[in-house]
């Protein structure tokens, strides 16, 4: 199992903040490819990878990070902070 | 380093003076903060900031760990807001201490630049037709290049 977190507006088009799934994704990407299968609100939150960042157990990582061991996957748009 | 994530308001002037307290012998100090700009037309209700807890501290110490590293630092000082934000408050703060100027001006705006594009925070900007995720800025990345060193 692992905990996905989603902020700001991928929060707001998946319509929570956290879940756990089971997946077999073997990177960060291949889990984005899996999700925006799920319904409407996956795929538009999704459409775009390049304007997504990912981070693997609370640290900025790669589309092509793997996740074997993640704990914690989480998906947000570029950061806005300051 | 101190570093401090928090929804409540704070006072600039005072979060200051607390901080040159602790730094006896700096020479030198500087400090940064960012308000709540309104829109051009006028119409900001609010800012609502949203961070990822947890990684929002992390990235803010590896940041300021990495500015002591680079510039002889006797102590730095990043205090950021979250939640809902009204026009003209303060959102975030940068303070470094350090012998002399130089050290002390690069290592703040190092602070901001990688503040701004690498800590979890995201802003929304609320008027009266909406809510609207402010949009990360191409110049806000290119500026990280500037701190890249050499191999």
């Amino acid at each position: 199992m692992i905990d996905l977190r989603y902020f700001a507006w991928l929060r707001e088009r998946v319509g929570t903040g956290h879940e756990q799934v089971e997946t077999g994704a073997a990177t960060v990407a291949d889990l984005i490819a899996e999700l925006r299968q799920r319904d409407e609100g996956y795929a538009l939150a999704f459409a775009d990878p390049g304007a997504i960042r990912a981070a693997i157990d609370q640290e900025l990582v790669g589309m092509d990070a793997p996740l074997a061991g993640a704990r914690e996957v989480a998906f947000f748009p570029p950061m806005t902070g300051g | 380093m101190t570093i401090r994530v928090q929804a409540d308001r704070f006072d600039m002037g005072a979060e200051l003076n607390a901080f040159a307290a602790t730094q006896t012998g700096a020479g030198a100090l500087v400090s940064f903060t960012g308000i709540v700009r309104d829109l051009a037309s006028g119409d900001l209700d609010a800012m609502e900031i949203e961070h990822y807890p947890g990684m929002t501290e992390k990235a803010l110490a590896g940041i300021a760990a990495e500015a002591t590293r680079r510039w002889s630092l006797a102590g730095s000082l990043i205090i950021h807001r979250y939640g809902r934000l009204a026009p003209d408050d303060p959102i975030m703060m940068v303070a470094t201490a350090a012998c002399h100027r130089g050290d002390a001006f690069a290592a703040a705006e190092y602070l901001m630049d990688y503040l701004k594009s690498r800590a979890p925070f995201w802003k929304k900007e609320i008027t009266a037709a909406g809510a609207t995720w402010v949009q990360a800025r191409e110049a806000d990345e290119d500026a990280l290049g500037r701190w890249s060193e050499p191999d």
